[in-house]
Order: structure tokens, then C-alpha cells, then sequence
């Protein structure tokens, strides 16, 4: 390798950036990919980045154009005889020396102003070219605990929708399709592949499809406005079932026969000793599911017609015509809607990046 | 202990008390039946739950792509034959949406006939190259792959607030362009514009899925193939054309399968980012069936029964045709 052969005292930063796995020097199409690279990265994370930080700006801030790139926030003074504190300005006076004052209204392009420090001098007017305001970099946490505070503690009703359904959904997801999936996996019995095919058959139907009907079920079942009738329709996902009996079917049949040996019930069998074999399976279909119900959208759209029914998705997408535009309130809301999800990302990267490249399913 | 090893202890943790009460069940379930017919009863909830909510509502679908009025359950809505359907196809000149009944329809149609491979044009090409450069002797490899990927796992109406953000009439995307001299533009408010934002942003947020699916076939090339390429002095072109294009072929055929469904059922993200404006201008196919169905009163099911049957037509024949040309690939 040529890092071992580098000494440190020639280990220039080039050096350091061309240096390569394998051999070969610095081609031009690796400055190509890099360029590339660099230009994907911000592309892809600034936008968001950028939300993170605009959801930490005050109103005032978020309303300047061009926009400011870190959050500032107006510094402002308590003057005697005003109930509000004033925002502070510098302002260049006719002799070129900068005085700190603070603005009373602003008039068309003059502004008046009066020094803090000295409030019997009276008001002073200024062309409003000649005063820039004071400001300090400063995080808008408050955007957050208004957020949270707010409406009625409205907000933790979603969270707690979006929860329960992505939990309860998974939860039966993962039993349900890993009953199927051992019985078509460990069994030889008439009609297997019927039920196999039946259940793989339904990968070529869309949801969006099947929307109507599915909400008429939904209606019958009198889950209109209820989070079950979004968990229902969406539990037996054949991607899940598939891929658990390809896994299961690696499991040797050996160990079951040993157990009934035992006299081991079926569902123990299955309960005990294939179940816990199949974590990895379990695993890769559980993030799955848990995304795939976290984001839903369209159903729950459909279904839950009720605001007390709202998930965190559908709250999130309703703020925007609701409140006219809050923009720091639903920008705190929708960094924290994704954040659960950039959280387990960073734990779960590998499983979910392996998950999609065997099997091509989300 | 790995993240999901953990996970499943977790999960598994939560479960056992419900397990435990449904052991005795399943034992004596298994005492009635017997073994033989054990695997019916594993089986049993996953199929109620298909046949309920995948396979008969393609039939009840038909049914209500036949039958008229705004009432939800089938038995009270009186049979109306192709009703529904020559509704949809009642047009004057059918190049011309204004012209039809169902004006919308037809430009949701025509919107779908651009935005689809357009979209799943643009979305294969940059996710290849993406692929391309990170099966590359790179550094930092996890953590471009990272950035590409972390979309994917975004909600849909995450990722449409993040664009309508930035594209707004004050946004970041305005402030850079001002900054920089030019006058800046109102983006989602222009037929055209708000198109190419809505190809724009359905590609960011899903070009990662497909990056990683790319990925993994280009690392299943044998090394050695580029070895031989390289001792015949090959440019990066032609190693490109004649040995990566050719060995990627049936990723890339699942890939583009997988990215025109997905593309055709579009919905989400463009109904926060566009509401299918400015007018029509980005109003999809599934958009259209939401808005009959759901959205106007009175409710039309049928009519949006109709339109989705005609969608999963379309997309069953596409998927056929695929198919076909996949295998007589295969043959020769």
C-alpha cells in the first residue's frame, strides 16, 4: 500500500487527498467524481441543513430578503417612556461618526430614532439609508417550545397517532408475515402455492389503485376516522412475507424435527426457535415498516378525517392553508417530524442500504 | 449486540405477554386440527388480511367503475354499465382537454404522458452516475453514500416543505439569485417552472433508492473483468459500453420497472409542493383520482374507480411488455 511507503514528513496535503487504496496515481476522472461528489453533497443536505437552521430564526429574521445565512435576531434596548424595547441601529451621523440609537417608527425613508443613553434629548430623525440595525447571531428555541406549548397540546396527539400506528402496525406486521412466512416455508401442504402466489400477487397492485374500495372496507368496518383503519389495510405487506420465507427456508428443517421430538407445540416451535433465528429478516422488514408507516400519507389522508385522528404527516401538511403561513412555527414542526427518522438512519444505514440492494423493495 | 439484534429483544420484549396468552390457543388449535393443518391456521390472518384489502377491492373496483351515484356501499349504487367510462372518454377532439367532459382527466393524462419519462428518464441517468461514482476507489465512500441515500427515508410532505422552502418567493433559491445580480423568480407559480421543480424534487428525494440498488450491481461485477479491460488499455468509455452498460442490464431493467410504477403512482409530494398548480400544470394521474373521489362534492366514485382501473391497466401492460423484452433478451 502506498501509505506505508509515505514517510510523514513528504506527506503533503495533496499528497494526502490523491493518496488511493489501490494503486494506480490520480487519474482526471477522479477529479471528475470528486467534483461530482461535492456537488452532490450540496445539493442533497444543504436544502435541509437550511431548514434546520431557518426553523432557529425569529419571524422578523425569516421575513428579510436576500435571507440571512445564520439566524440573527435584533438587538434591542429598553427606553424610558416606551412600553416595548426598541430596536437598536447604528447610525452614521453628517460627521461621519457612528452613534448607537434606538428606532421609535420608521416614516417612508426617514426613521426616528432616540439615544438610549440619553432619552430627554429628544427624537432624532434619520435618512434610513444611513442606520443599519444591530444584531447578533441567536437560536429561536422559543419557535420550538411555542411549538410544543401551543393549541392545546395539539401537537403531542399527532405524535402519539403517528406512534401508535407505526408501532402497532409493525408490531403485527412482523407476527403476521412471519406466521405466513413459516408456514410457507416449513410446510408441505396443498394449496401452499396458491397462497403463496395469492399473496405475491398483490405486489402488482398498487395502493393508489385500490383506493376507493379500500376506503368503502375501511367504511364497513367503521374504522372511518379510527388510526386502525390505517393500520389494517397496510399489515400484510408481501414484500414483508417474501422476505422472511427466503430467509426461514435457509433455516434447517432439522431443528424442527428435533423439536417435536420434544414435543414441542407447532406454535413454539415457530415462537421459539425460528423467530429468533430470523432476527436479521426481521429486522430489515421492521425499518421497512417502520418507515413506510411513519411518512404514510396518502391513506391516512383518506382515512383519518378527523383532527384528533391527524398524524404528525397530515397535521404538518394541513399547517400550511390552517394558520395562513407560520413559517417558524412549521419549520420547527417539520424538523422535528423528520428527525426521528435522521436518527435511526445513522444507527441503521447498513441495514436499511443492504435491505433495499437484495431485495429492491421499500 | 448489533443495532437490530437489539431491536428485535426490544420488540420481542413487548410482545411475550400476548405470546404467552396465545400459546394455549395455538396448542389447543393444534390438538383440534392436527399438525396437517396446522400451517392453514399460521397462514390464516395474513390471508383475511390480503384477500380484505388487496384482492377484493380489485374486484369491488370494477364493480364501482360500473355503477353510478355518490353512495359508498355497493349495494346501494344502481349498475350504469360503461357509463362512467365513456364519461371519461367524452371528448370532442382528444388532443384538445377543453373539448372533453372531463377536461381534467385529460390533462392529468397528458400531464402523467410527460412527467413519467421525463422523470424516470432523468432519475436513472443521475442515479447511475451517482452509482458509477461511488463504486469508485473513493474516500469517504459511507458517507457520500449517506448523503445520497437520506432522502429516501424523508416523508413525502418533509421533503415538499423543505423545496417550497427554498422556492418560494423570499426563499434561498431567490436570495442567491438576487444576490448574484438577476432577477429573481416565482418559481411554483409558472406552469413551466413548477414543472420542472416537480420533476426536480420527486428525483432528489428518491434517486438514493435506486442509487443503492445500482450500487449493489456494480459491485457484483467481477474485478477481473476490468483487470482484462485494463490490460487491453480499454478508455474509461468503452469499459463503460461494453462491459458495465451490458453486465448491469437486468439491474437496470428492475430499476426502470420499479421507477416508472413509482413514478405513475406520484402523489404525495406534489400535492404539498404544487396542489397540482399553478391550474393543472402538475396535476397527476393519482392526484386526479384523489381529487374525484375524495376531494369534490359531490364524491364521484366511480369515476375515480374507472380512472384507477384504467392506471393499473396501463401499468399492467407495461410491466407485460418489460417483461417480454427482458426474456427474448435473455434468449439471444
Amino acid at each position: 500500500m502506498t501509505e506505508a511507503s509515505m514517510t510523514k514528513t513528504d506527506m503533503s496535503v495533496s499528497a494526502f487527498l490523491m493518496r488511493r487504496r489501490g494503486r494506480g496515481r490520480f487519474h482526471w476522472t477522479d477529479g471528475l467524481t470528486y467534483a461530482y461528489l461535492l456537488l452532490g453533497l450540496v445539493v442533497m443536505f444543504v436544502p435541509v441543513l437550511w431548514v434546520v437552521v431557518s426553523s432557529f430564526k425569529t419571524p422578523a429574521n425569516l421575513a428579510e430578503f436576500p435571507p440571512t445565512i445564520l439566524p440573527f435576531s435584533a438587538e434591542t434596548a429598553v427606553v424610558e417612556g416606551f412600553d416595548e424595547p426598541l430596536p437598536l441601529f447604528d447610525v452614521v451621523g453628517e460627521d461621519g461618526e457612528t452613534v448607537r440609537l434606538a428606532q421609535i417608527r420608521r416614516v417612508g425613508i426617514q426613521a426616528q430614532m432616540i439615544d438610549p443613553a440619553d432619552p430627554e434629548a429628544g427624537r432624532i430623525v434619520v435618512p434610513v439609508e444611513n442606520a443599519t440595525p444591530v444584531r447578533r447571531v441567536y437560536l429561536a428555541f422559543e419557535n420550538y417550545t411555542n411549538l410544543l406549548a401551543s393549541s392545546g397540546n395539539q401537537i403531542w396527539r399527532y405524535v402519539f397517532n403517528s406512534l401508535f400506528i407505526t408501532v402497532v402496525a409493525t408490531v403485527i406486521t412482523l407476527v403476521m408475515n412471519s406466521m405466513a412466512a413459516f408456514a410457507l416455508s416449513k410446510y408441505r401442504f396443498r394449496g401452499s402455492n396458491v397462497a403463496l402466489v395469492s399473496i405475491l400477487a398483490t405486489l402488482m397492485i398498487p395502493a393508489t389503485v385500490v383506493l376507493v374500495p379500500t376506503y368503502m372496507i375501511v367504511a364497513q368496518l367503521g374504522l372511518v376516522g379510527n388510526l386502525w383503519g390505517v393500520i389494517l389495510p397496510t399489515v400484510a405487506t408481501p414484500t414483508g412475507v417474501f422476505l422472511l420465507r427466503q430467509y426461514m427456508l435457509t433455516i434447517p428443517d432439522e431443528l424442527i424435527e428435533a423439536a417435536r421430538m420434544d414435543h414441542a407445540s407447532e406454535w413454539r416451535i415457530f415462537w421459539r426457535i425460528i423467530l429468533p433465528l430470523s432476527s436479521p429478516a426481521l429486522a430489515v422488514v421492521a425499518i421497512f415498516s417502520i418507515l413506510s408507516r411513519w411518512n404514510d400519507f396518502l391513506l391516512p389522508l383518506v382515512v383519518l378525517n378527523r383532527r384528533e385522528s391527524y398524524t404528525l404527516q397530515l397535521a404538518l401538511a394541513s399547517f400550511q392553508t390552517e394558520y395562513g403561513i407560520q413559517y417558524e412555527i412549521l419549520l420547527a414542526m417539520t424538523t422535528l417530524t423528520a428527525l426521528p427518522l435522521a436518527c435511526a438512519f445513522i444507527f441503521l444505514q447498513r441495514y436499511i442500504t443492504t435491505g433495499i440492494a437484495s431485495t429492491g423493495i421499500k | 449486540m448489533s443495532a437490530g439484534t437489539q431491536f428485535a429483544a426490544a420488540a420481542g420484549a413487548v410482545v411475550a405477554l400476548p405470546a404467552r396468552l396465545v400459546e394455549p390457543v395455538m396448542y389447543g388449535l393444534q390438538r383440534l386440527l392436527g399438525i396437517r393443518r396446522m400451517p392453514w391456521v399460521f397462514l390464516l390472518p395474513n390471508l383475511v388480511a390480503v384477500i380484505l384489502f388487496a384482492l377484493l377491492p380489485v374486484f369491488i373496483n370494477v364493480f364501482y367503475s360500473v355503477s353510478g351515484s355518490d353512495r359508498l356501499f355497493p349495494w346501494d349504487r344502481p349498475l350504469v354499465g360503461g357509463a362512467n367510462y365513456a364519461t371519461l372518454f367524452d371528448c370532442d377532439n382528444f388532443l384538445d382537454p377543453s373539448t372533453c367532459s372531463r377536461d381534467l382527466f385529460w390533462r392529468a393524462l397528458g400531464n402523467s404522458l410527460v412527467f413519467v419519462p421525463v422523470q424516470v428518464t432523468a432519475m436513472i441517468l443521475i442515479a447511475l452516475l451517482t452509482a458509477i461514482c461511488l463504486n469508485r476507489d473513493i474516500r469517504a465512500r459511507g458517507f457520500f453514500r449517506g448523503i445520497f441515500f437520506f432522502p429516501v427515508m424523508l416523508s413525502p410532505v418533509v421533503v415538499a416543505l423543505t423545496w417550497q422552502w427554498i422556492l418560494q418567493r423570499n426563499g434561498a433559491l431567490n436570495g442567491l439569485i438576487s444576490s448574484a445580480g438577476l432577477t429573481p423568480v416565482n418559481w411554483l407559480v409558472f406552469p413551466n417552472t413548477a414543472f420542472f421543480w416537480s420533476v426536480f424534487v420527486t428525483v432528489w428525494a428518491h434517486m438514493g433508492f435506486y442509487t443503492i440498488i445500482l450500487l449493489a450491481g456494480l459491485q457484483a461485477i467481477p474485478r477481473d473483468v476490468y483487470e482484462a479491460a485494463r490490460m487491453d488499455s480499454a478508455t474509461p468509455w468503452r469499459v463503460f459500453t461494453r462491459i458495465t452498460l451490458p453486465l448491469l442490464k437486468p439491474v437496470l431493467l428492475v430499476v426502470f420497472i420499479l421507477a416508472v410504477i413509482r413514478s405513475v403512482q406520484t402523489f404525495d409530494e406534489l400535492y404539498v409542493l404544487t396542489g397540482g398548480g399553478p391550474g393543472s400544470a402538475t396535476m397527476l394521474m393519482v392526484q386526479y383520482i384523489f381529487e374525484v373521489g375524495f376531494a369534490s362534492q359531490p364524491r364521484n366514485f366511480g369515476l375515480a374507480a374507472a380512472a384507477s382501473l384504467l392506471l393499473g391497466v396501463a401499468l399492467l401492460i407495461f410491466t407485460g411488455i418489460q417483461m417480454r423484452i427482458s426474456r427474448s433478451g435473455r434468449d439471444d
